[in-house]
């Protein structure tokens, strides 16, 4: 058995040039952007014997905001501007002093809270031309959002003593009972003609 | 002097190329409308990308408005659509899917903030009548 020879290594000098460029190419076909934004469910299709017999909700539950096609706002019969918006939509979803003219308070047992009054059957319309931007509709929305959330922690802080996002499920779950997020997306409606 | 040992170097690479490889996604379509989002603070991250279907609304791009004007337009994968296109474009997204992920199918919409809601309605009317009801606003968050 002569000398043992030894095996010259594979010379892989190149290895970190070659990963480099799929490193590159992943660069520059992929994106990172993570989506945010606010999620709706929008209503089933209606069915044609739906069409004209319409739910009928009480005047009080109803908190209408209308936006024009100049981008102007009106809640009710008062003209508002959008930062006015989350405090006007807090005020009626709780009705705290369970005024008239806001959503009447109903009775419910809540699994951890107990007998509770709330606002079971309020309802949020928002009402939008055609010409009107969808900038100043999404930011309606985003303040309609923070206005529950905002009263969501409050009831978890008074409660549970933490914020909402930190609440376990169950406790989650009771807080939304006392304020469910009733935005409606209205069915779109021809202004201009005949109201 | 002796030289540095390189030959770790592939590996931290390579560690670097997987990294970006789970957390990116392809570019799935080349944008041919330019849109702005709007911001808002109340936003959620999306759940499923896998099961997510974009419809681009906004302004054709410079280079595109030579061909179809500057009014605002629909993107469905990579051409200009009408809003009833729409239907036929979640229908075929949604066949796509694997049949436990399809409840799970949302459509988000990446519009400009300065579209008219007149073309959002007609898109959403569109996607009523596709049973697509899950739908997101995109949105950016505030720059601090």
């Amino acid at each position: 058995m002569g000398k043992k020879r030894k095996m010259p290594g594979l010379n892989t000098s190149s290895t970190a040039d070659i990963s480099f460029m799929l490193l590159i190419f992943f660069l520059v076909t992929t994106s990172m952007d993570t989506d945010q934004g606010l999620g709706r469910t929008l209503p089933k299709p209606p069915e044609d014997d739906q069409l004209n017999n319409e739910i009928k909700v009480k005047e009080r539950n109803i908190l209408n905001i209308r936006i024009n096609k100049d981008n102007y706002l009106m809640i009710g019969d008062d003209y508002v501007t959008v930062a006015d918006v989350k405090e006007r939509a807090k005020e009626f979803i709780a009705n705290k002093e369970n005024r008239k003219d806001l959503p009447e308070l109903k009775p419910k047992k809540i699994k951890l809270l107990g007998q509770r009054m709330i606002t079971e059957n309020h309802v949020i319309s928002v009402q939008t031309d055609r010409g009107t931007s969808y900038g100043v509709y999404f930011a309606v929305q985003d303040a309609l959002v923070a206005a529950y959330n905002e009263l969501r922690d409050e009831l978890a802080k008074e409660e549970f003593g933490v914020v909402y996002a930190n609440c376990t499920k169950e406790e989650q779950e009771a807080i939304r009972e006392v304020y469910p997020q009733k935005i409606s997306e209205a069915e779109p409606k021809k202004y201009g003609q005949a109201l | 002097m002796p030289e540095m040992n390189t030959s770790s170097l592939p590996d931290l690479i390579f560690t670097i190329l997987f990294f970006f490889m789970m957390v990116t996604t392809m570019r799935e379509v080349t944008l041919i409308v330019k849109f702005d989002k709007p911001t808002g603070t109340q936003l959620e991250k999306l759940a499923r990308k896998s099961c997510t279907s974009f419809i681009y609304i906004g302004q054709p791009t410079e280079a595109m408005r030579a061909q179809v004007g500057s009014g605002t337009r629909i993107q469905l994968n990579d051409k200009y659509a009408e809003p009833s296109e729409v239907y036929d474009y979640v229908s075929a997204e949604r066949n796509e899917l694997a049949e436990v992920d399809k409840p799970f199918f949302t459509v988000s919409l990446k519009a400009d903030h300065n579209t008219p809601m007149g073309i959002m309605t007609d898109v959403k009317q569109v996607l009523r009548k596709a049973y697509a009801l899950k739908i997101v606003y995109s949105a950016n968050k505030p720059r601090e």
